[in-house]
């Protein structure tokens, strides 16, 4: 077991500390409750047999999640250090690991802030009235309304040409849109602020951001259940359809949900957990954030669904008084005589006597099903979804501000760990001068993030992002946390880990931890990563484009990726993971090199040989 | 007897009743009756034959002529009016300032305005005729016009609006969208960005102040850092510190 006071010399200066314990949780919290949560979980939940999700989702969470989380945290308060030094003093071959964990939360915080900049441009533009995306704007003249926004709805509209921008396929890249530079540029202030000092301020900001999206969620609650309609869309969420369990389709989409919903292998809470000090019960942090991120995914989506339901009941009721209207117009009937109650009579009646005239009108079918039906999830949830029901809420901008600062906080929340992932393993790499003060190398780091996400800000920003969503974040996670789990349950050796664990927390694991990290978890990533990459082998590579000149528009156009665009992507999903055989092959070959030159000194090739010791011998 | 003297603006049937005058009595009261039957009878045909003429001019799908849908539940819910003819004679006098408005004169009346084929939705037709000559119609491009003109205070006279009071065919202008010379999103960008950029200044300078006041602190003690120093390395704990005052001053130990 390694001394206690060999970990602090490796750092020249006292490592920064929590404040206190409740910032340490808050920011782990706030790191693992993402947007990820509120926009990903209740679809998922929705088109999985509502409540007959929860089964496989908290059986992946209890033998998959868990366990992860425990571990990221155990080995970052014992070893002390980001996930670089960390994955060194496990097993310097597998040093990779931690480069691999820095590489990939570079590029997730690359993309990840450009959602929150998109969040903040559409809370900039919730401060009018009325809400820019409740109506189309004028065409040149004044004639009538934009054809594009005709043939959509403004809330796609708004969407696609006045945020995006979007260019009608991915080879066009179209221009920087100043608007989103504008509002990237606040996102990564932002974030640098609370940067400024590090885990100080980080600490002191999450006692707002991990905090507030509960607080709305509940007003959102509390305000969606006075709604009409709110009833069926929970109703319509939570009813379980036990057959889809049989689909294994369920199963993997709820592994991977906890896996990337508890924001693991990116090496963010290995550096959170290594500011605290080495005496603390990590395993209760463990399970508590751990069971704090999937209550709230389940208490996220009742306030989801129930807006969603008065959406759908609202797009009902306009459908509906869409065809009251034509056949009142067409049969002189007096007006409001046919109501949305009594519309399936008159219409029963209108049909049998004059059913040539009543199928001239082309009336639409009106299904409650099928508005109930329409569910996104990602960007399209907060974007499109939401913001129409929000303009039929009493009070617009009072909702829509209020949903998209929690949305805001919900991203800063999450970009601390991303960003914590980057810094922390480079300050220990000891690649930061001595004369440069950290505030000023957090800033070059963000400037340097900021330039490089300006790609997102093109017209074609949007298909990149997606890209960046597929491929950096899935398959590179998986391996990492694969390689995590193998290397301290069967490299570092379980035993001596139970060490650790006994001197950290007081007690040995009990068997539940021991079994899943030797077999259970380490199973449950392979078989997820496997299938995982055979699904996604299988689904062709295109993408959804917003074309305004297809033929079936406002269907979004499915066009395949070009072939340069699929060398990147390919390009992102290995880059990141190539370091870990990369940083082993290194590894071997240097220590064959030091075992054939010293080796009159060195007979036994220690993985922990210490250079400078080695350097005084020789003098 | 009275002298059977047709008056001299009498219309010619009327004068060629004239009875010569030694004609026995009889014949003489006949034509008196018959003139005056006669009289009624024109004057009824005169009368009923005006609306008449005007009931052909006003029919649906005339060429000049336009129907109104009116949804006056779809507009005000409870306090619904109902419409009646008070109402009609509302629109019928509307559509007359909005003629009067429209030419600038002031020769338009209620009666100009020819309503037919009302229903209980309610919708029906109206045509607008000259003042000048009854028979004539107003062009439908100049009833148009009018109506765009005077659209907004025909709806306010009905409590209603562009969409449940309706001239089909005539579309309403569409509403200036309100363009504020700043758009509203870059202050509220603004405001945030400033407040974020003066807390970064804020939080830079006093760590640059911290750190110099550290500084300075650690001078003034260096020779509590030198004791410490010291007697670190005497204890064989390396401490890699920033001050090694270990070679700088060592007046206190060769003073010994």
């Amino acid at each position: 077991m390694p001394e206690e006071g060999m970990e602090d010399n490796k750092e020249g200066e006292e490592r920064p500390k929590w404040n206190n314990k409740a910032e340490y949780l808050l920011t782990c919290i706030g790191f693992a409750v993402g947007l990820g949560n509120v926009w990903r979980f209740p679809y998922l939940c929705q088109i999985y047999g509502g409540g007959a999700f929860l089964i496989p989702y908290l059986i992946a969470l209890v033998f998959q999640g868990l366990p992860l989380l425990y571990l990221e945290l155990a080995i970052g308060q014992r070893l002390r250090m980001g996930s670089i030094g960390v994955w060194n003093s496990i097993s310097p071959y597998l040093g990779g690991v931690g480069v691999a964990s820095m590489l990939v939360s570079f590029c997730v915080s690359l993309f990840y802030n450009t959602i929150v900049a998109w969040v903040l441009w559409y809370l900039f533009n919730s401060f009018q009235e009325p809400l820019p995306w409740s109506q189309c704007p004028l065409n040149h003249n004044n004639t009538g309304y934009v054809e594009e926004c005709v043939e959509s709805t403004p809330v796609n509209y708004f969407w696609y040409r006045q945020t995006l921008n979007i260019t009608p396929n991915m080879e066009t890249s179209g221009s920087l849109q100043w608007w989103l530079v504008v509002s990237l540029a606040t996102a990564w202030s932002i974030v640098y602020i609370c940067f400024v000092r590090g885990i100080k301020t980080i600490g002191k900001a999450v006692y707002f951001t991990a905090t507030f999206p509960y607080l709305v969620l509940t007003i959102f609650l509390v305000r969606a259940l006075t709604l009409p309609g709110s009833s069926e869309g929970l109703i319509y969420l939570f009813t379980p359809d036990w057959e889809i369990l049989k689909n294994p389709q369920v199963w993997l989409d709820a592994a991977t949900q906890i896996f990337f919903s508890l924001s693991v292998a990116f090496g963010g809470l290995i550096s959170f957990s290594s500011y605290n000090s080495q005496k603390n019960n990590c395993e209760r942090d463990a399970v508590l954030v751990g069971v704090i991120n999937s209550a709230t995914s389940i208490y996220a989506s009742i306030p989801i669904f129930a807006i969603l339901g008065f959406k759908a009941h609202t797009n009902y009721v306009t459908c509906l008084n869409g065809n009251i209207l034509a056949l009142t117009n067409e049969f002189d009937i007096s007006d409001m005589n046919i109501t949305v109650e009594n519309y399936e009579q008159w219409f029963d009646s209108l049909n049998g006597t004059h059913p040539s005239r009543v199928s001239d009108l082309k009336l639409k079918t009106c299904d409650l099903q099928t508005f109930l039906d329409q569910s996104a999830s990602g960007t399209g949830l907060a974007f499109i979804v939401f913001t129409e029901a929000v303009i039929s809420m009493p009070g617009s901008q009072v909702w829509a501000v209020l949903f998209f600062i929690m949305l805001f906080s919900l991203g800063l929340s999450s970009m601390f760990g991303n960003l914590e992932g980057v810094l922390t393993p480079l300050h220990d790499l000891k690649l930061v001068p001595k004369w440069m003060p950290n505030e000023l190398f957090t800033a070059i780091i963000c400037l340097l993030l900021f330039l490089m996400a300006l790609i997102f800000c093109l017209g074609s920003g949007n298909y990149w992002l997606e890209i960046f969503n597929s491929y950096v974040g899935s398959v590179p996670f998986l391996i990492i946390a694969f390689f995590e789990i193998i290397a301290v349950a069967y490299i570092y050796g379980i035993g001596r880990f139970s060490d650790d664990l006994e001197f950290m927390t007081g007690h040995r694991p009990n068997i539940f931890w021991k079994v899943c990290w030797l077999v259970i978890s380490p199973l449950m990533l392979f078989v997820v990563l496997v299938a995982y990459v055979a699904v996604q082998a299988q689904t062709p590579p295109t993408y959804a484009a917003w074309n305004p000149d297809y033929v079936n528009f406002p269907n979004t156009e499915v066009l395949p990726y070009p072939d340069w665009v699929f060398a990147i992507c390919v390009l992102l999903s290995s880059v990141p993971v190539i370091s870990i055989p990369l940083v082993a092959i290194y590894r071997l070959i240097c220590c064959m090199s030091g075992r054939h030159s010293k080796d009159s000194l060195h007979n036994n090739p220690n993985p922990y040989a210490n250079e400078d010791y080695v350097v005084e011998l020789l003098l | 007897m009275p002298s059977l003297t047709v008056p001299p603006g009498a219309p010619p049937i009327l004068q060629s009743l004239t009875v010569p005058p030694g004609a026995p009595p009889i014949l003489q009261s006949l034509a008196v009756t018959l003139e005056r039957m006669l009289v009624r009878i024109l004057v009824l045909l005169y009368l009923a034959g005006a609306p008449a003429l005007a009931q052909t001019l006003c029919q649906p799908n005339a060429s000049n002529g336009y129907r109104v849908r009116i949804s006056i539940k779809t507009a005000l819910g409870n306090q619904a009016y109902e419409w009646n003819e008070n109402e009609m004679f509302l629109f019928r006098a509307t559509m007359a300032f909005a003629m009067r408005r429209y030419y600038k004169t002031e020769t338009y009346n209620v009666d100009n305005i020819i309503v037919c084929n009302q229903t209980r939705r309610v919708s029906f037709w109206f045509v607008v005729i000259s003042p000048e000559n009854p028979t004539m119609l107003i062009p439908k491009a100049d009833v148009e016009k009018a109506v765009s003109m005077s659209r907004h205070r025909i709806n306010n006279a009905f409590l209603l609006t562009d969409r449940t009071l309706e001239f089909l065919g005539i579309y309403p202008t569409l509403a200036e969208p309100v363009n504020p010379d700043t758009p509203p999103w870059l202050i509220v960008f603004g405001v945030v960005i400033g407040a974020v950029f003066a807390g970064i200044i804020a939080l830079l300078v006093s760590s640059l102040l911290q750190k110099r006041r550290k500084e300075k602190g650690m001078m003034e003690d260096g020779q509590d850092e030198e004791d410490r120093q010291m007697k670190g390395v005497e204890n064989g704990i390396n401490l890699d510190g920033i001050y090694n005052r270990g070679f700088t001053d060592d007046d206190r130990f060769t003073k010994l």
